[in-house]
């Protein structure tokens, strides 16, 4: 027997049904709602944790030809254009990228006048003030203000609700199956807007794309972005886009949780660093540039190590010159006590540190600047920020690959609209975020680019979708 | 920062005053907290935690008391239950802060009072204490007690002009001591420096406008969004309630200040006329001080389960409900004074008055101490970066 509110969902036919209630999918519904549409937001998580992985986020990249009260200085299209094709070296969609990229602009104000607020960036930010609007609070309390909204404008939104299956006919869809409340509904629609997320935290879809190794990642996302819409478009004719094994993936600590480990679980010691495998080798110049540059390729060059694990080995002199950690690092007075207890082999390890430390320049590093302070004459030289690891304490971080999003998806055109593969848009169906990102990033990434691609295609889908119903 | 520094008078042990497990918590969370920094913009608290790597008792003690609990925190918190992190950032720094009350008590074994039931100290305390004045002054004169009194020096046909002003000037001075040994105590532990006067003046500033209760630091008075109030809404009701309350009380204090100014300096004996300045003081500021704290109790009762710290809230009530009944029996002795309730009316309002005000070192009260001086702490460190 179902309840009075329960039955009133379900047996209601909505305007649209959004699936998934992060950034993306509450901007579509917002934007669906203003139009006067009936909107229904359903999310698989609890509503403690609801909002996939906008919870976890900070901030968005726009720009902005001129300092605002937010962010500094000015950052073109021009600026943001070649930033994303450095990052993505060109595996991108230039169309949907420059939609993206144009759209961001008006991104923050159409935010603050729905109750999200932005604060001046403090510290902890990577640098990101000029070019990022930082949330007030971060993604969790951003997305707290657009639900608010959302519901003082009338969108419906309800929680632990799992879409399992979309009754599609060539491309169109008529209603969703979906468990909630202990039982299984169909509900009925016009429009269908996925901004259900990637499939980060499905370790059996990873391992398709990056074998074996995909068991030892660690999650930074959501848990609740397994994917399940994404597999089910796909397996309705969608046209699939990006590579398997595209996503963002930063080096995190080894001790964080399996899932949802977030901003915290990061380790910002890299630069000031050596970084070993688990042989007690150096593999990658630590110092090639700024941390807020190279962060995001470290997840991939630590996946590439044996048993997708290394440490990061630093001295009382450096501990100081990155943001704490969450997790206390292992700390020993000697480098062989270290490396026992961080289960490498002593000797190796001593040996490592010792070729190091004699290949380091004289002098003081300077972090603030590129300051050319690097060893020479090693098989993988350290090219800035070299300084011998000899004072005592030293402090290891162990390091693993942590997924925070996927970037394959499913292809869509700029009105956000579904592609199908014979490369016809879907009739009723939109997408919008992460699990269209790869539309916009084929690869690299970009700090804040996952809310700019969210809220603009969030906003073109529910915006479109409202068009063809001729609100 | 480490509270190590000694001024030669090792009448404490620095390292020890707080409960392990409060302080243990807060230090668990404040690590989780920095290395994720979103909150940076909500309040003082986030800054200061910024400014050190790992948290110890000193630092637990300044942080919980630079805490105004507005609860933003917890709501926009990607770590909070049902998070494996279990973050509640407002709820460890509750539990800290109650316990950091009895910890700076002075004399401390009067710390006990903080950690009974505060509802029933305080209460006792001030009804007790109206008992025994009316009681006496009952049994002294009856005829008097219940008889009309009108004019000039009204007031002292009740009770003598010496006596009532001699119990206050004895109660203020203790009080006064226990609150320098209470900051003493509290500036120690948490190895507060003191910058100057421009921090001060900053701390001021920050208690007049209640800055840290407005949801982001950088807006302004009345600007910010306020306090969660569950269901993502928030509101400036509390931080409204609260400075109606401070002002209020301010006024009733600048009240008696200038009747204590027309008695010695003027010769001029209470009661005065309704349009007089210590009237007027003290009936806007009896009013306003009913409002807010009849406010703070009922949005008290309101704050989201989740972030309340319950062992606290007894004696968070009870000093609510406590000053409303100083405020109110005032007012009521305003309107009964040409009756014959004048008597008894000013028996209760002196007794709760004189109570209010022996407890205060052991009330709520002190919340405004050591945030004022957490508040001073904070301004200097930031001037320092």
């Amino acid at each position: 027997m179902l309840t009075d509110s329960v039955q009133s969902i379900v047996e209601k036919s909505w305007d649209i049904v959004v699936i998934g209630g992060g950034n993306a999918g509450v901007s579509a519904a917002i934007t669906a709602a203003e139009r006067s549409c009936s909107v229904l937001v359903i999310d698989i998580a609890p509503r403690d944790m609801r909002g996939g992985n906008t919870r976890h986020t900070r901030n968005l990249r726009a720009v902005h030809d001129a300092p605002t009260d937010v962010m500094t200085e000015g950052y073109s299209f021009e600026e943001y254009w070649d930033d994303l094709m450095r990052v993505t070296k060109g595996v991108t969609n230039e169309h949907l990228a420059e939609v993206a990229l144009r759209g961001s602009e008006a991104l923050p104000e159409w935010l603050r006048e729905r109750g999200v607020r932005f604060q001046s960036a403090l510290s902890g930010t990577l640098n990101l003030g000029r070019t990022n609007a930082f949330f007030l609070g971060g993604g969790r309390a951003m997305l707290n203000s657009m639900c608010q909204y959302a519901e003082t404008i009338g969108v419906t939104f309800i929680y632990d609700a799992d879409v399992s299956d979309i009754d599609m006919v060539d491309g169109f869809c008529n209603s969703i199956d979906v468990s909630w409340k202990g039982g299984h509904q169909m509900i009925k629609f016009k429009q269908l807007i996925a901004a259900s997320g990637g499939f980060e935290a499905d370790l059996d879809w990873l391992a398709e794309g990056w074998g074996d190794m995909a068991k030892n990642f660690l999650v930074r996302g959501t848990p609740y972005n397994k994917g399940r819409i994404l597999r089910v478009l796909l397996d309705h004719g969608a046209q699939p886009v990006g590579a398997l094994d595209q996503c963002h993936a930063v080096a995190i600590d080894a001790r964080a949780p399996k899932y949802d480990g977030g901003i915290a679980s990061r380790v910002d010691a890299v630069p000031f660093a050596i970084v070993l495998n688990k042989h007690g080798e150096r593999f990658y110049d630590e110092g090639e540039d700024f941390w807020p540059k190279r962060y995001a390729i470290w997840g991939r060059l630590v996946a590439g190590q044996p048993d997708q694990i290394s440490y990061a080995i630093i001295d009382s002199d450096s501990v100081k010159r990155f943001m704490p950690s969450v997790f206390t690092p292992i700390i020993d007075n000697t480098i062989g006590g270290l490396a026992d207890q961080l289960g490498l082999d002593p000797e190796k390890v001593k040996s490592t540190v010792d070729t190091f430390n004699a290949a380091c320049p004289e002098g003081p590093i300077d972090q603030m600047v590129l300051d050319g302070k690097g060893t020479t004459g090693l098989e993988i030289d350290k090219t800035n920020w070299a300084t011998p690891i000899s004072s005592p304490p030293y402090y290891g971080f162990p390091l693993r690959p942590g997924i925070t999003f996927t970037y394959m998806g499913v292809a869509v055109n700029d009105r956000a609209q579904v592609l199908m593969q014979d490369g016809k848009p879907a009739p009723n169906l939109f997408a919008a975020g992460e699990i269209m990102a790869g539309n916009v990033l084929g690869q690299g990434y970009l700090g804040g680019i996952g809310m700019t691609i969210g809220g603009v295609f969030g906003r073109i889908a529910g915006s479109e979708a409202a068009r063809v119903l001729n609100r | 920062m480490s509270s190590t520094d000694n001024f030669g008078v090792g009448d404490f042990d620095l390292k020890s005053l707080l409960d392990p497990e409060a302080a243990g918590e807060v230090s668990r969370v404040m690590q989780i907290c920095n290395a994720c920094r979103y909150c940076e913009g909500f309040c003082a608290v986030f800054p200061a935690m910024t400014r050190r790597r790992k948290f110890d008792e000193g630092d637990v003690g300044y942080l919980a008391n630079l805490c105004h609990n507005c609860g933003a925190c917890y709501h926009a918190c990607q770590y909070a239950p049902p998070h494996e992190f279990g973050v509640n950032v407002p709820k460890a720094l509750a539990a800290a802060r109650s316990d950091s009350y009895a910890a700076y008590a002075w004399p401390v074994p009067l710390a006990g009072l903080f950690r009974r039931n505060g509802m029933f100290v305080t209460l006792g305390i001030s009804l007790g204490f109206a008992l025994t004045v009316g009681l006496m002054l009952a049994m002294i004169a009856p005829s008097l007690f219940w008889g009309v009194h009108l004019g000039e020096g009204a007031f002292y046909q009740i009770m003598p002009h010496t006596v009532m002003a001699a119990i206050p000037m004895v109660i203020s001075t203790f009080v006064v001591v226990a609150f320098v040994m209470g900051w003493r105590r509290y500036w120690r532990h948490t190895g507060a420096k003191w910058g100057g006067v421009a921090d001060l003046i900053d701390a001021v500033k920050a208690s007049a406008s209640l800055r840290h209760l407005g949801g982001d630091s950088s807006s302004g008075v009345l600007s910010g969004p306020g306090c969660p109030t569950g269901n993502d809404q928030s509101s400036n009701a509390r931080r409204v309630y609260h400075q109606l309350t401070m002002y209020g009380f301010l006024l009733c204090f600048a009240s008696t200040s200038v009747g204590t100014i027309y008695h010695y300096g003027f010769g001029r004996e209470a009661p005065y006329g309704y349009f007089e300045l210590p009237v007027l003081l003290g009936t806007v500021g009896g009013i306003i001080l009913c409002i807010g704290t009849a406010g703070l109790f009922l949005d008290k009762w309101r704050l989201h389960s989740a972030v309340k710290h319950t062992d606290g809230l007894g004696m968070d009530y009870a000093f609510i409900v406590s000053l409303f009944l100083v405020s109110f029996t005032g007012l009521v002795l305003l309107v009964v004074r040409e009756t014959s309730f004048m008597g008894l009316a000013l028996a209760v309002h002196l007794g709760i008055v004189y109570g209010f005000f022996l407890i205060l070192p052991y009330s709520k009260f002190v919340h405004g101490l050591y945030r004022f001086a957490a508040l001073i702490a904070s301004a200097a460190e930031t001037r320092q970066i």
